[in-house]
């Protein structure tokens, strides 16, 4: 199966980490990932919120070429996009209304879209089809000496239930515990929402609920927060400063994308990660481990 | 609260017929007739201690033929779509799909709360796709808090230079190759769909 890589526009710059460790842990596993060509922005919560039709039509054009470029699967490791790109798909294959108006959008650009393709998260794909004795074969250490807070965010779990539980999640803390971690089984913050783009709009609003997924993380002793989505790593890595100053806290977490830790268990090298580019830097494994002994 | 009581009827049954037009874009978008008022919506919120008027208020004031104090309030430029109202209302209504017919509703009337210029942001959004077929997260910062809090800009500064410095941030935006294909969709799609 050739997945269909949606990167989206954070993972060029702002979470350019997410990209580089999502590449490499894909090619450490041997799974094919090929950029759709000449992809475009997916419209994000902006566009659905402006123009029901214009949003879903620019987002399908990205489904029409990966289709047209023989993939089966589209993997989109934001979740906004993930969450825009699952929509887009669930009323064109669905709705034949739907599927008539955009394919009729389309066509202004010599494009169309059967609705034949699954969008599906990098984490799905990883822990669901390629199956975590898959991946524990190929780890050369363990994770040992993490103790890691899950974060889930919205957009994954949310609106519709598609591969995890939407009020307590797992697929992480699965993952995370076969690699060796602990995990912070009841992290409160799991699916609580970082504010999006709020943190532009209502910054004041966004700080709090931020505050409060890095005091449960850190209350229960984690030592990083495990995130699968550029926004919420965004918001919960670059505001530290300004949270500490609203909250008298001093928090300092390394907010990390989930395929930064796996490609470490993977014995990829920290800086083909993007781990060099963190804002809060994660600490450094005590020497390898070997992932023997790991269930 | 402080909501004005001087909604003049024909602007209230105009706005009403125009919410309905939008409210069709959504599958199953009726089932908002069908609210029981429990406030599910409301408890389910992060955000709904910074709201003005409340999920639940929002379909309350819709019965009792407020629609204005909807368009005027925080409420639905707040939302931080989260769904977490939609995946837990028991009568099944897209919640946060609601609020972005509001949403819509209020930039094609051009009624807004006074001084939360948010619809700024998804404007200048929506301009970037057309423009490069791509986010510009710079270009778009830089454009939102000149817009709207320049004070703001200096402090970014900073942090945008460490971004930068970490290859995070890009100085100038990538314009996608078959930039066309996009504006011809756009402008296609909102013939059909006009606008809404």
């Amino acid at each position: 199966m050739k997945y269909g890589y949606y990167p989206g526009c954070s993972l060029e710059y702002t979470a350019k980490p997410y990209d580089l460790s999502c590449r490499e842990v894909f090619k450490a596993l041997q799974i094919e990932l090929e950029e759709i060509e000449d992809w475009n922005c997916c419209g994000a919560t902006m566009y659905m919120s402006q123009d029901t039709l214009t949003a879903y039509s620019v987002s399908a054009r990205n489904l029409s070429i990966a289709e047209h470029q023989g993939c089966g699967e589209v993997c989109a490791p934001c979740s906004s996009c993930y969450t825009i790109l699952r929509k887009t798909n669930r009323y064109v294959k669905w709705d034949p209304h739907a599927r008539a108006m955009i394919n009729d959008a389309l066509s202004a650009a010599d494009l169309s879209y059967t609705g034949g393709l699954e969008v599906r998260h990098p984490l799905d794909i990883l822990v669901n089809t390629i199956g975590l004795n898959r991946i524990v074969d190929r780890c050369v250490r363990s994770l040992e000496g993490y103790r890691i807070a899950p974060y889930y965010g919205c957009q994954i779990v949310r609106p519709v239930y598609h591969f995890d539980d939407m009020d307590n999640p797992t697929t992480m803390d699965r993952l995370f515990k076969a690699l060796g971690a602990e995990v912070v089984e009841d992290y409160p913050g799991k699916v609580r929402c970082c504010g999006g783009m709020l943190m532009m709009t209502f910054e004041d609003v966004a700080l709090d609920l931020n505050a409060d997924l890095l005091e449960g993380a850190v209350t229960r002793g984690a030592n990083c927060i495990a995130t699968v989505c550029p926004m919420c790593q965004m918001n919960l890595e670059s505001y530290q400063p300004q949270i500490n100053a609203k909250r008298h806290s001093n928090y300092r977490v390394p907010i990390v994308y989930f395929t930064q830790l796996l490609g470490l268990a993977l014995g990829i090298e920290p800086k083909k990660l993007g781990l060099d580019d963190l804002l809060r830097p994660l600490p450094k494994l005590a020497p390898a481990k070997p992932m023997e002994g790991v269930k | 609260m402080g909501i004005s009581q001087s909604v003049s009827p024909p602007l209230e049954s105009e706005l009403r017929s125009a919410f309905w037009d939008h409210v069709q874009m959504i599958p199953d978008g009726h089932k908002v007739k069908t609210c029981l008022q429990c406030g599910t919506c409301s408890g389910a919120c992060p955000v709904s201690h910074a709201m003005d008027i409340t999920p639940r208020g929002i379909v309350a004031l819709f019965r009792a033929g407020m629609i204005e104090d909807i368009l005027k309030s925080r409420t639905i430029w707040i939302c931080a779509s989260c769904y977490s109202c939609t995946v837990r209302c028991p009568a099944g209504i897209r919640v946060t799909d609601t609020l972005y017919a509001l949403k819509r509703l209020a930039m094609e009337k051009k009624i807004y709360p006074d001084k939360f210029p948010v619809y700024a942001l998804s404007k200048a959004f929506t301009r970037n796709i057309r423009k490069y077929g791509r986010n510009f997260e710079l270009g778009l910062g830089f454009h939102y808090f000149l817009k709207t809090k320049p004070s703001k800009l200096m402090s970014n500064a900073k942090f945008g230079m460490g971004m930068m410095k970490r290859g995070r941030l890009a100085t100038r935006p990538h314009k996608i190759k078959n930039l066309w294909e996009v504006r011809a969709i756009i402008e296609r799609a909102e013939k059909i769909g006009g606008g809404k």
